[in-house]
């Protein structure tokens, strides 16, 4: 991964193959924690194609953005684990 | 002087393609628009870094021929009528925009269905096309131990898929008896290259057992699934795993052509011989008018792109449709859903995975709007996209009416659009 890009996951730097989704950045890096259901339980990625909204993350401040349909970009900030 | 027709297609899928292509040369002015990063949908999505595949590549030589205008990574979140036109409300990484149109084609496609099963919404049990997409998209399945289990067509080509990519996949299971998956197989002794594909793929994962009338019982882990049980009804096996792939055939998404209060029949978009829904000047093709495969959804495409730019019917178009949708019938037969599938869920199992409402919290004598008031099921991100279908299976709930945005939109976008409500004359004359 010599062109690997940037992004920051709840405040670590993360280094990732361009051009992949948020989801797969931080699938690929055993980051299994994308948002909490409203019972508190650890949610990820079912449908990988933007119907199942359990993938959600916030991305430079953003809330509820669905990591499987947004592409990394180098100094892009994502923060998960969030009830939602 | 007459005035250009409008058209938007919403979805950019095999169907969406052919439908902006088809009506973009017959003269009209065309915007496409679709979710993805690029046009394709879900069979011609292209893995990262590649180009989508050769099938594809004639129709999107075809496209890019014409004047329509594309639209990437763009939602509609609502469709609005004005006069005589509709406003197709959309959003793009939270910035709404309009576009008018005279005539609109939905070439939305269709969803996987998910059935709630004890252990479904651990993180790594994913859906069998949803392990594909997340696979093109970037994911590594390197190394990993699968299991494959759910219904239809989709499990081989995706168990060779993640194959190819280095995943070791340790069973496929299809809910189906042999009988009726044989039934299918030997169908395609009449498609011999289909043929050749489903023996090509079966030896790039020669190891891997392949089982009929076999299903998931239940999945285990802790922060991700660890193990899990299939059965065929008389005895189980538990398999230890990193990921489980468990889907039951394609849902058509109607979310939109439901919003426009066209007819809904069956789950499936209700059509005359030009693709026209019920509703004047709006048209529907590929999946949403009955799951169908990609060569169905390209000549319906084909016709509904004709009829929206006002061209006559094609006699040979409308003979290559009744072909493939009576394929597309064996098809559905072959993988109807077994009863056992329907009581999976234990009372502890949660159903609607955006509220965590449980199946034991649901009263099988309720409507599904009732559902709703009680208990929130269906009212969280995904609108009861999963659940919805989950649930018309389980207790017979018809989907229910649509909320406008068809998906989480910011409120600017939607903000935008009402004040562009009060003075109606003023956008989109072309
Ligand atoms: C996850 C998945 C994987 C599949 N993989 C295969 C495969 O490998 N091989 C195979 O033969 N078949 C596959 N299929 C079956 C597939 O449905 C058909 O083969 C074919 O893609 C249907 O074409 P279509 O144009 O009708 O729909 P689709 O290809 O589903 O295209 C619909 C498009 O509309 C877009 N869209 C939907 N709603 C909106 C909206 N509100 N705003 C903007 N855009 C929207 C979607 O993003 C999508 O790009 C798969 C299906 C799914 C669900
Ligand atoms: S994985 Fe389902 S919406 Fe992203």
């Amino acid at each position: 991964m010599s062109d690997a890009i940037e992004i920051v996951v709840n405040a670590k730097v993360l280094r990732v193959e361009p051009g992949v989704t948020v989801a797969s950045a931080l699938l690929n890096n055993d980051h299994h924690v994308f948002r909490r259901s409203t019972t508190g339980e650890v949610r990820a990625p079912v449908c990988g194609m933007g119907i199942c909204y359990e993938c959600r993350v916030t991305i430079n401040d953003v809330a509820h953005q669905r990591a499987c349909m947004v592409t990394v970009e180098h100094g892009m900030r994502v923060d998960t684990g969030s009830a939602a | 002087m007459s005035k250009t027709r409008q058209v938007v297609v919403i979805g950019g899928g095999p169907a969406g393609i052919a439908a902006a292509s088809a009506a973009a040369e017959s003269g009209a002015r065309v915007t496409m628009i679709d979710e993805g990063p690029a046009p394709g949908g879900q069979i011609w999505r292209p893995a990262v870094h590649s180009h989508p595949p050769l099938a594809a590549q004639r129709w999107i030589v075809r496209l890019n021929a014409t004047q329509a205008d594309v639209l990437r990574s763009t939602s509609v979140v609502d469709i609005e009528r004005r006069n005589d036109r509709f406003v197709v409300v959309a959003e793009s990484s939270g910035n709404g925009r309009e576009v008018v149109a005279d005539a609109i084609v939905l070439a939305t496609g269709a969803r996987e269905r998910f059935l709630p099963f004890p252990g479904w919404t651990l993180p790594n049990v994913v859906g069998v096309g949803g392990a594909q997409a997340l696979a093109k998209n970037g994911v590594s399945f390197r190394g990993k131990r699968i299991v494959i289990a759910g219904s239809g067509p989709l499990l081989l080509p995706v168990a060779a898929y993640l194959a190819r990519g280095g995943a070791k996949v340790l069973a496929v299971a299809e809910q189906a008896p042999l009988a009726n998956v044989a039934r299918f197989a030997a169908s395609l002794w009449r498609r011999p290259r289909t043929l050749a594909q489903a023996i090509g793929l079966r030896s790039a994962f020669a190891r891997t057992r392949f089982s009929t009338g076999t299903w998931v019982a239940g999945a285990r882990g802790d922060s991700t699934v660890k193990e899990v049980t299939l059965t065929d009804g008389r005895s189980t096996r538990t398999l230890a795993c990193d990921v489980l792939c468990a889907a039951f055939g394609l849902v058509p998404n109607t979310e939109l052509a439901r919003l426009l209060a066209c007819d809904v029949v069956g789950g499936a978009v209700r059509t005359d011989d030009a693709q026209m829904t019920t509703i004047a000047a709006v048209y529907c093709c590929g999946e949403p008018t009955g799951i169908g495969g990609v060569d169905l959804a390209l000549v319906e495409g084909e016709i509904a792109g004709f009829a929206a730019a006002g061209v006559g019917p094609s006699e040979h178009l409308a003979a290559r449709r009744a072909v493939h949708r009576r394929e597309a019938a064996s098809l559905e037969r072959a993988f109807a859903l077994r009863p056992e599938l329907l009581s999976l869920a234990g009372a502890e199992t949660i159903v609607c995975r955006c509220e965590d409402v449980r199946w034991g919290a649901i009263d099988q004598r309720w409507s599904a709007r009732q559902a709703k008031l009680y208990t929130r099921l269906g009212m969280g991100a995904c609108q009861g996209r999963v659940c919805g279908a989950a649930l018309e299976c389980l207790l017979g709930w018809p989907a229910d009416s649509v909320r406008v945005p068809t998906q989480p939109a910011r409120s600017r976008t939607l903000i935008g659009v009402s004040l562009a409500n009060h003075q109606p004359n003023e956008q989109g004359a072309s």
